[in-house]
Formats: C-alpha cells, structure tokens, sequence
C-alpha cells in the first residue's frame, strides 16, 4: 500500500515549550491511525497540525506530493484533500444542513450543484439524516449534528480523514450513532487518523495505535499489541485509568 | 384637545416638512455612522495598540458627552476657532455621524468577536480561502447578529434629532412649538394636540423600522 500521509521530525513548540517532539508517522493508504494518549499530551494539537490549522517549527508534513506544514500560500489546494471534523461539529448556524454540505464542493471545487445535490443526499441518506435536510444545524441533537459534519467532510472526497475527538462533546447515547459511521468509513478502506477518548472504539477501528504521552510517541502498534500488551510502564498507567478493578 | 390648531392654515403640511428635516438628519448620519462603523469595527477588532487606544478614547468621548454638548461644540465652537461656517444641519449630521459611528463601531467589533474561532478553522478545514470564509461564512453571520443592535442605534439616532432645535434647526419638535406659541392665545390647549401629534409623527417613523428588524430576527434566528 502506497504512503498518503508523511510526517517527518514534527516539532511544535510554544515560545519556549516543546508540545511536539520528533514525531514521525507514515499514514498508508486505507489505514485506519488512532492516537491516544492523556488530556494534554498534545494529540490534539498533533492532528491540527496535520493540515495546517497550526504551525510547527521543525520537520514536515507532506501528503502524497503536496507539502502541507510549513504553512505556504495557496493552502486551500492542499486542505481540501484533508477532511477534519471537530469536537464541537462547528456546523455554519446560518445555512440548512443541505447548505452546510455543498458549501464546500460548490464554492471550493466549482462542482457542478446537480451533482453536488445529488451526492449530498446520498451521503445525508447514508448517516440517516436525508429527512433533515432543510434543518438548521440548532434544530439537531449532538450526535446529529456531528454525522452532519462528517458528510460536509466526506462530500469533499478527502485523501484522509482527520477525526479530533469529535464524541467528546456528545451525550453518551449519542456516541454509538457517530462511532457506528466511523466505523462504516473504516469499512471500506477511508483512510483516517483519528484522536479519541473512547478507548473500545479506538480498539475496534484502529489499524494502528499511537500512544502519545508528554508530546512525544511513547509506544506504537496494532490494536492488539497496544490495548493487549503494552510495554511500557506509562502506557500500562494509562490504560489502567480506564478500568475500575481493583489490582 | 388641541389638535384644531393642526387643520389652521398650512399647520400640518409644516409639521411634516419638519419630520423631514428630522429625517434627512437622521438618515444621511445613519449611513454615514453604518459605513464609518463598519469599517472602524473591524479595524477595532484587530490586536493593534494603537488603534485600540484610540478608539477607547473614542468611544468614552461619545458616551460621555452629552450629544447636546457635541452640537454647541462644533456649531458654535468650531466656526470661532477654525473660522469657518458650518451650517447647523451640517454641524448635526457632523454630531449624529461622530456619535453613531463610535457605537456602530462597537457593535461591529462586539458581533465579530462573537464569532467563534472554530467557525473561521472549520471554514478553512473545508478548503475555503479567507474571502470565501468572509463572504458565505462570518459575514452573513455579522449581519444576522448586528440587525436588532443597529435597529435600535438607528431609532435612537432619529429620536434624538429632536436635540437639534437647540442649534436653531427647525425640524418637527421646533415647528410644534412655533404652532403652539402662535396660536397660544385663541387654543391654549394646543400643546397637547400638537406635541401628541409630533410623538404620533415620532412613532411612524420609527415603528416600521422595528417591525422590519423583528421580522428579519424571526427570519434570521440563531
């Protein structure tokens, strides 16, 4: 399988604190990455910088043969390759949800709007929200909302896929109907780097796992060598946080 | 009741022109001040010092100087200094348009700051380039945002212009008076008729305009 997404020696730092440090990750192409690791261990600044929404100091990010960090002009040609989809859906409050998924195609890839209508409704029939069309984003739910954003991704037809704990924000009833899409994309070979909390998700659609800890990898592995048996010490504490018998 | 005096002579027909005065002063500030704020607002809403000093400065001028004291100042005031005459209806618009874009200003600065960061990065995420955020994205949204705030500075805006008779403008509250004092002999009861008429005349003016912003919230809704 052929490489999408390179990153290479990333540092991030902040005036005098390193966030990021060496990072080095090859993103294969239908790959499925799950980075996990502590609030605050830099993960999510991590994906954020993997389309350059944040700049980074050292090293590089190059998907296929577009460099995408540093930061050049004419950004846009590369971002519309990378979907993101936020924590907080970030749905435009003033269009309908059919408005929020053609924006993109209609205004950044100059797609003709008969075609973009009907891919649009495909995809919103597909995560089960065709009836809610007309809605204004403040008239769904969490979880709704959500699927809504990941279509507006998906209708751009990105090379991968970045996911920045977007259940996070959810109702906990809310979290399996957004998984469950994710874990359809998984399906049929999208290629996705993915930064989440839930930990039974991250083990059922991971190709690979990235524990991230302190800004820099700590360990890296199937899901099955990761959540089964971790090596080192911190890994072990870390998933320990997320059961509750006693040892 | 008073408002016989009305139907005297060409009464009424002067009390409209009066509204005209009124409202020529206050439209020609309004689109001044929307333009002016608008541009002043987002200037304001970026990081720079100086600019921030400024227009703090600015904007705690406006609010605190009476707008009466603003008209002596620049009618009587500016043509002693600078000796040059500025006519009174100029010196309004002059006052109407300082003080209206001070709190356009802040009205715009206030609305874009409410857009939250994530919207301008989703935008992004999704390939748009910053024109393109600014025109489907922020833009419509700032509008939506501004509407109820800016109705509001406009119908204030032209309540006030009745200020401006004390500069010897005659607009719509100085032509009541002159009806009243006219005929203060034969119906002394006039200043009820005529100043009822004048907050009748007020009210139409302005009614319409809070319908309008009602009806775009509705439609705009949040």
């Amino acid at each position: 399988m052929s490489d999408v997404l390179r990153i290479e020696n990333l540092e991030k730092r902040y005036e005098d604190s390193i966030v990021l440090d060496d990072i080095n990750i090859t993103v294969k192409k239908g790959e499925v990455v799950v980075i996990v690791g502590p609030s605050g261990c830099g993960k999510s600044t991590l994906l954020r910088c993997l389309n350059g929404l944040e700049k980074i100091q050292e090293g590089s990010v190059v998907l296929e043969d577009q460099i995408v960090n540093p930061v050049s002009k004419n950004q846009e040609k590369v971002r519309e390759k990378i979907g993101m989809v936020f924590q907080t859906y970030d749905l435009f409050p003033h269009m309908t949800i059919l408005q929020n998924v053609m924006l993109a195609p209609l205004k950044v890839k100059k797609r003709n709007k008969q075609d973009v209508q009907t891919e649009a409704l495909e995809l919103l029939d597909r995560v089960g929200l065709l009836s809610k069309k007309d809605k204004y984003p403040r008239q769904l739910s969490g979880g709704q909302k959500q699927r809504v954003a990941i279509v507006r991704a998906l209708i751009m037809h990105p090379e991968v896929l970045l996911l920045d704990e977007i259940t996070a924000a959810l109702d906990p009833e809310m979290v399996r109907e957004v998984l469950d899409v994710v874990l359809s994309l998984a399906k049929e070979g999208r290629t996705m780097v993915i930064v989440t909390h839930e930990m039974q998700f991250a083990k059922a659609v991971a190709d690979r796992v990235i524990f991230l800890d302190g800004g820099k990898i700590i360990e890296e592995g199937s899901s099955k060598e990761i959540f089964e048996h971790p090596k080192t010490d911190r890994l072990k504490t870390f998933l320990k946080s997320f059961t509750y018998d006693e040892q | 009741m008073g408002f016989e005096v009305l139907l005297k002579g060409n009464n009424f027909l002067r009390l409209l022109l009066g509204l005209g005065v009124s409202l020529r002063i206050s439209v020609i500030s309004v689109l001044i001040s929307i333009l002016a704020g608008i541009f002043l607002g987002i200037l304001m809403s970026t990081d720079k010092p100086v600019i921030k000093l400024f227009s703090k400065i600015y904007l705690e001028v406006v609010r605190i100087m009476p707008q009466m004291v603003l008209l002596f100042i620049v009618f009587f005031g500016a043509t002693r200094i600078l000796g040059i005459n500025i006519s009174a209806e100029l010196s309004a618009i002059i006052v109407f348009s300082f003080w209206g874009t001070a709190e356009m200003a802040d009205l715009v600065r206030g609305a874009l700051q409410s857009i939250p960061i994530t919207q301008y990065e989703s935008s992004k995420a999704l390939g748009l380039n910053q024109t393109q955020t600014f025109v489907y994205i922020i833009i419509p949204q700032i509008v939506r945002r501004l509407i109820p705030l800016s109705i509001n500075l406009i119908t204030r805006m032209i309540k006030t212009t009745s200020l401006v008779m004390m500069i010897g403008i005659v607009e719509v509250l100085k032509v009541g008076q002159q009806i009243i004092e006219a005929n203060r002999k034969v119906s002394p009861n006039a200043a009820f008729g005529v100043f009822a008429t004048v907050f009748l005349l007020y009210f139409l003016a302005c009614w319409p305009i809070s319908l309008l912003s009602k009806k775009l919230e509705k439609k705009w809704e949040i």
